[in-house]
Parts: C-alpha cells; sequence; structure tokens
C-alpha cells in the first residue's frame, strides 16, 4: 500500500509539473506526447482502414480478407514489430527521428485491424431491408452508405475506433524502450534508476488515462446510438453481427460496440 | 540463417518458455471463465458488473499492468508469475464475454426440453448447454490464444525469457534478423495453437463438423422430397 | 388417471393464466386441450410433469399429488414432445431417443437397440439413426420428437403444440400416424393445440377452452359437434358459419354423383361407398 501512496504522491507532486524540467518531466508533457501520438495514428490509421471497410460492409467483397487479416494481425507481436520497424527505419532516418516514425508506422499497422472491422461489421450489421428500402427510393449506393448505413452503424464504427485507440495507448507506452517519449518514458527512466514511485506512478498514469479516453468512447457510442438507430437497443442483426465478430475473429471493436446496451 | 542456426538452443529454449507463460493463461482463463460467464447469465445486475469489470480490466496497458503487479502481489518485479497473472487476467477479461454470450445463445427450447425430459441443472449444464456453447467458446477461446501469445513478449522488457527476449536484444544490438526470428517464431506457435483448438473443437463437437451444404432447411426439405 | 383439483396459476407478472380449475383426464386416452392463446392450456399441461408449480391446487397422477415428488423423477417418467421438436442438435438421433433411459441408468447397449424398435415404431427409417436433428426434415425431427417421448415407456406422454410447426400435409400425416400409435399403446395422452381440427381428429376427448383456463366445453368430438354448448363454443369448432353441418347434393349433369356440401352450398368431398378406417 506504502507503494501506491508514494506514486500518488509522485504524480501529484507540483514539482513535476513545473515546465522546463528534466526529462522524463514534466508530466504534462509527457501526457501531451502520450496523445499526440495516439491523435496521429489513429487519424492516419482511419484514413485509410474506414474507406475499406465501408466499401467491404457495402459490397460484401473482401469478407474473408477482412477475417483473414485482422486475425492475422492479431498473431503479431508488437514488440517485435516495433524493434524490427526502428531497425528498419534507423537506416535511412536520422537516429533522432527514427523512433518517431518507426512508432507511428508500429501504430498504425496496429490501429488498423479494429477500425476497418469496425466499419466493415458497422455497415454489414444493417438490416438489408432498410438497405433496399433505401435503394428502391432511388438513393444512389454512395447516399445508401452515408445517410443510411453509416449512421446506422455508427456505435460499431466508434467501437472500432475505441480499441485501436487503446491499442495505441497501450503500444505507445512499450515504444519508451526505443526511446519514444510519452508516458512510457516515465516507466523506463523510473525502472533505469529503480524508482518504484515513479514506475508505479507512471503505470497509474497511463491506465487512469486509458480508462478515462475508453469511457469518452463509451459515451460516444451510446450518444450515437440513441440518435441513430432511434432506440436504446441493437437490432437483433446487429447484435448478432456483434456477437459473431466478437467471438470470431474479426475485432474487439465489435465486442466494445455492444457495450452500453447491456 | 546462419545465425539461427548458431544459436539454436537459445531460440528453442525460448520459444518453449514462451508457450509456457501464454499456455497457463489461455487455459486458466477459460477455467475461470466459463462459471464467470454462467454467473452473468444468472442475473442481470451480475452480467453488468461481471462484464464491465472484464472490460475494465482489459483497457489496462499490458506494461503498465507488468509493473504494478509485483506491487500487489509482493512478488520481485522480474519473477515470470507477474506475466502469468496479468495475460490470465486479460484471457478472463476476453473470455468472460465469449463465455456469458456463448451460454446465453444456447436455444432456450433446447434447455427447456432438457428440463422437461428430467436433466438436473447440473447434469444439464454439462451435457447440454456447455457442449452447446461449444462453438462460441471455442471462437472466444481462439482469439484469447492469438492474443495472449502475441503479448507474452512484452514481458520481456521486464526481464521474462520468451520470444521478446529476441527483441529487446536484437535492438540493443541493432541486429535485424534476430528479431524477425523472433516474430516468425512466436507467430508460428499462434499459428500452432489455432490449428490445435481447431482439431479439439472437430474431435470433441462432432456435430458442427458436417454442415450440410446450402444450409439445413434446403437440405432438411431434400430429404423430405426424396422420402 | 390425472385429476386437476382447483388449480390455480398466477404469474409473477400478475397475470392469472389459470383460475380455479378442476378436471379429471381418464387413462389410456387421449386428452386434447384446445383454445386460443392465453387460455392456458399450455400452462395446465406443464403442471403435469412440474414444468410449473400451480400457485394453488393440486394435480393428482393416479391419486398422488405431483407436488409430492422429486420434479426430476418425475418428468423421467412422463414422455414430452414439444413444438419443433426440441431435439439436442449436437446429438444424433439414435443418442436423442436414448436419454431418457440413459438419465435412468439403463446400459447404453440396451438403450440403442431399443431406440431402434422405437425408431420403426413411429415409422422412421433406421438408417436415420445417426443422422443430426438437423439433418432431418420438419416431420422426421417430430417422429424422433415422439419416439424419445415414448423411449422410457411411460405411462403419460404429454404432447405440447408438437405438431405446429410443420407444413399442413405433414401435419395430417403425423396425425394419423399419432392415432394409429394411441391405438397400439393406449398412453394417457395430453394434447395441446389452437387447431380444432387437429383436435378432434386426436382426441378420444375434447376440451375447449376460453380466456383464463375456464372449460367452454368437454366431450367426445361427436358430442360438441353435434351439441356446441353455445355461441363461444359454435364459433370455435365453425359451426355458426354452417362448416360443420353437411349434407349431400346431387347436382345436373354429375352422372349421379353424391356431392357433400356444408351449410353454404361449398362442396366439402363426395360420398364415397367405402368404409373410413374405424377412428
Amino acid at each position: 500500500m506504502q507503494f501506491f501512496i508514494n506514486a500518488l504522491a509522485w504524480l501529484f507532486d507540483p514539482k513535476n509539473y513545473v515546465a522546463g524540467a528534466q526529462s522524463p518531466l514534466p508530466i504534462q508533457d509527457r501526457i501531451g506526447e502520450h496523445l499526440l501520438y495516439t491523435l496521429v495514428s489513429v487519424a492516419i490509421a482511419a484514413v485509410i482502414a474506414l474507406p475499406l471497410g465501408f466499401f467491404i460492409g457495402h459490397t460484401g467483397r473482401g469478407r474473408q480478407f477482412v477475417i483473414g487479416f485482422t486475425g492475422g494481425m492479431r498473431a503479431l507481436p508488437t514488440l517485435g514489430l516495433l524493434m524490427a520497424l526502428f531497425l528498419i527505419v534507423g537506416m535511412t532516418v536520422p537516429f533522432t527521428q527514427a523512433a518517431f516514425v518507426a512508432s507511428i508506422i508500429a501504430f498504425v499497422i496496429l490501429a488498423i485491424p479494429s477500425i476497418l472491422a469496425g466499419a466493415y461489421a458497422g455497415v454489414e450489421s444493417v438490416n438489408q431491408q432498410v438497405v433496399d428500402a433505401a435503394r428502391a427510393s432511388g438513393m444512389t449506393e454512395l447516399q445508401i452508405l452515408f445517410r443510411v448505413e453509416i449512421p446506422l452503424s455508427l456505435p460499431l464504427i466508434i467501437g472500432g475506433v475505441r480499441s485501436s485507440v487503446l491499442q495505441v495507448i497501450a503500444t505507445a507506452v512499450v515504444a519508451s524502450y526505443i526511446s519514444l517519449g510519452g508516458i512510457g518514458a516515465i516507466i523506463s527512466s523510473g525502472i533505469g534508476l529503480n524508482d518504484n514511485a515513479r514506475i508505479l506512478g507512471g503505470a497509474l498514469l497511463v491506465t487512469a488515462l486509458a480508462l478515462v479516453i475508453d469511457g469518452v468512447f463509451a459515451l460516444a457510442q451510446r450518444l450515437t446510438r440513441r440518435r441513430g438507430v432511434g432506440g436504446e437497443r441493437l437490432t437483433r442483426a446487429q447484435k448478432r453481427s456483434a456477437r459473431d465478430l466478437s467471438t470470431g475473429r474479426v475485432s474487439v471493436a465489435a465486442t466494445t460496440a455492444d457495450e452500453g446496451n447491456q | 540463417m546462419s545465425w539461427a542456426i548458431e544459436n539454436f538452443g537459445l531460440i528453442l529454449r525460448l520459444t518453449l518458455n514462451h508457450i509456457a507463460l501464454s499456455a497457463l493463461p489461455i487455459v486458466l482463463g477459460f477455467v475461470l471463465a466459463v462459471p464467470l460467464g454462467w454467473l452473468a447469465n444468472r442475473r442481470r445486475a451480475l452480467r453488468s458488473l461481471i462484464i464491465t469489470v472484464g472490460s475494465l480490466l482489459y483497457t489496462i496497458p499490458s506494461l503498465p499492468l507488468f509493473v504494478i503487479l509485483p506491487y500487489i502481489l509482493g512478488t520481485q518485479i522480474k519473477n515470470e508469475i507477474n506475466v502469468v497473472v496479468a495475460l490470465t487476467i486479460y484471457a478472463v477479461a476476453m473470455m468472460v464475454r465469449s463465455a456469458s454470450d456463448a451460454l446465453a445463445a444456447v436455444p432456450a427450447d433446447t434447455v427447456e426440453a432438457a428440463t422437461a425430459m428430467g436433466y438436473s441443472s447440473w447434469t444439464r449444464f454439462w451435457t447440454v448447454e456447455f457442449p452447446l456453447a461449444g462453438p462460441v467458446l471455442l471462437a472466444g477461446l481462439r482469439v484469447v490464444s492469438v492474443s495472449t501469445i502475441a503479448l507474452v513478449s512484452v514481458g520481456a522488457i521486464i526481464g521474462s525469457a520468451n520470444l521478446g527476449y529476441l527483441f529487446t536484444n536484437g535492438k540493443q544490438r541493432s541486429f535485424l534478423e534476430e528479431i524477425v526470428i523472433g516474430i516468425i517464431a512466436s507467430l508460428i506457435i499462434a499459428l500452432v495453437f489455432d490449428l490445435i483448438l481447431v482439431a479439439l473443437g472437430r474431435i470433441l463437437m462432432p456435430w458442427t463438423r458436417r454442415r450440410p451444404l446450402g444450409g439445413p432447411k434446403v437440405l432438411a426439405r431434400a430429404r423430405e422430397l426424396e422420402a | 388417471m390425472i385429476e386437476f383439483r382447483g388449480v390455480s396459476k398466477r404469474f409473477p407478472d400478475g397475470t392469472l393464466a389459470v383460475d380455479d380449475f378442476s378436471f379429471v383426464l381418464p387413462s389410456n386416452k387421449a386428452t386434447v386441450f384446445v383454445g386460443s392463446s392465453g387460455s392456458g392450456k399450455t400452462t395446465l399441461l406443464r403442471m403435469i410433469n412440474r414444468m410449473e408449480d400451480p400457485t394453488s391446487g393440486q394435480v393428482l397422477i393416479d391419486g398422488q399429488d405431483v407436488g409430492g415428488l422429486d420434479r426430476v423423477k418425475l418428468r423421467r417418467s412422463i414422455g414430452y414432445v414439444l413444438q419443433a421438436s426440441g431435439l439436442l442438435p449436437h446429438r444424433q438421433v439414435l443418442d436423442n431417443v436414448t436419454t431418457v433411459p440413459r438419465l435412468n441408468g439403463v446400459p447404453r447397449r440396451k438403450a440403442r437397440e431399443d431406440a431402434l424398435t422405437l425408431l420403426d415404431t413411429v415409422g422412421l427409417g433406421r438408417s436415420l439413426a445417426d443422422r443430426y436433428p438437423d439433418q432431418l426434415s420438419g416431420g422426421q425431427q417430430q417422429r424422433v420428437g415422439v419416439a424419445r417421448a415414448l423411449a422410457s415407456d411411460p405411462n403419460i406422454l404429454l404432447m405440447d403444440e408438437p405438431f405446429g410447426a410443420v407444413d399442413p400435409i405433414v401435419r395430417a400425416e403425423l396425425q394419423v400416424e399419432l392415432n394409429r400409435l394411441q391405438r397400439e399403446l393406449g398412453k394417457t395422452t395430453v394434447f395441446v393445440t389452437h387447431d380444432i381440427d387437429e383436435a378432434f381428429t386426436i382426441a378420444d376427448q375434447v376440451v375447449i377452452f376460453r380466456e383464463g383456463g375456464i372449460i367452454a366445453q368437454a366431450g367426445t368430438p361427436a358430442e360438441i359437434l353435434a351439441n356446441p354448448a353455445d355461441d363461444f363454443v359454435a364459433t370455435f369448432i365453425g359451426a355458426d358459419k354452417g362448416k360443420r353441418t353437411l349434407h349431400l347434393q346431387q347436382r345436373d349433369g354429375d352422372d349421379g354423383v353424391v356431392l357433400v356440401v356444408d351449410g353454404d352450398g361449398r362442396p366439402a368431398g363426395i360420398l364415397s361407398d367405402q368404409d373410413a378406417t374405424a377412428p
């Protein structure tokens, strides 16, 4: 217990927030970096994965690819990916930037499967009768996608982004091992200095950050569900799809997506 | 490749330890999650609690969990028990949801029929509900298996001697081949585990094996015409 | 003999499904409970094997209150056929049929031999023994369901809308088969349906229910057809529309064929010299 008290004391010590302090301080800078890495890599991943997921979900083409790809990516050890990219990138990029570039590439690769699966599963789960009705009333395929399928499947789409964000937050901690900044830097410096308060403080801080961001996403899913589907409950098809996916090989995206529903 | 051949003994040792460190959490996760999933289906309030706690635990990033656990368990930071406990927590957190979904998806009619025939609830669970939940449980277990094997390597940062060692060591020596071999070995373990699970499923759940082409309804109709 | 003595059932949500119901079902006869949904007929059926317990009153089998019996043992001694058959999807046909004998401790080999004989009894080929339920047609599944219910040779057979999910042609076939079985085996059968024609086909005794488990009329099919107790019964069996009063009519140009027509003059069939097989 004493360790935790010390860790919290360290976390709340104003000294550790003084601007210009020696790295890994001040703490707020490390939090900022951590959020920045997450934002940049998830944004890049979304630009790649969302259109692809929508396309696959809408046309049904490439379904097997998503299932195989997301399953396979899950097997990829994040630490290995990070180190390999660090060495590869280090061959061309100056050492000072190698960690950043390699990390962002790794994060993007890790973020894509969840977003892809969420987008695909969301669009596919929309009741086929609703889509037929939209088509029958004269909507173009793009209009169907943007006015019917995406609004109706927002909770699942956000669910995909949610898992990818959590994945990146977790992996960014590990990236401190290739001297990336972020909250991971606090933990590694603690390990280096054998400073328990720092190790535990950093660990608690990043855990709290993950929980808070997860909560924000849960809220977003709940709000979009109420507005989009016109009720609290998912359609049966959405639920089934969510279950298939969460238990099958596609993604944690769908798992988190029907959380608010319980 | 010469490096891999020269260091075959090391790679083998790390691989075996990697297998042990992941197999334990996978098995423990399954064994703990099934009763929890059963509990979650008994009461609504319990379900929310179990699912919420599960998803919160799953949200904790891995490296922080590895370093927090020693303070809670009173273990040394380099002790591999920390890795096993952390991975078991993730496995349970992931699996409990599949387990509760799987058990909830067992058709109520079938459970009802079993009750009407005179199954006691204990026998009914083991001979009807559990096997019928099998396919969904297996799907969940496969996800747990793959994720756990990938996650074990992070333990190398706190000194666990698994394939992750090849990553940290390769990085220190700027030796890409070593890292790539580690990744490949880890992928192979994941693949082999997955194949084993699928094979177990086929052996233990023969009724899922021969799904007729064109779905049961079409086939049933065909047989009716034939008769 | 099954006796309901002042039985009521109120569900936790407050609905009164059955109110002070008393009735005796004779042994070795088929009694059919018929009524629309919400009439409490299924609830009454389920009280016999204690799938439901009455809020008040008693259900007695051969004078013994089932409330005092162990429900698991009781259920194993009573055959039960459900709508959509309720077969265990992960077990082959033969293993489904042997379920209850196996629960009762009959050796596997013996149970399987008996089960094969039962497949003959219900008119299923032995070649289906190693199929899984979803490889069978709806009608075949129902036959397996009946075989399973008969497997422990129970005195009582409960059937809860067993043919509700199969198409009309197969249903008619199954009804005829059930009549044959009933003649052969003489079980005390309780059959629940909302189809009055099915009730008349199967029953020795028909009980027509109003809402809330109240008997509108009980009697043999002939008694009910001849003398509907009131307008409700008349409407329920279709007598008010003249559907049940058939008479003969000879029309010009039919070469002397005698038509049987209903009250509205709709042809129901022709008059044949051949005797129908005794019901």
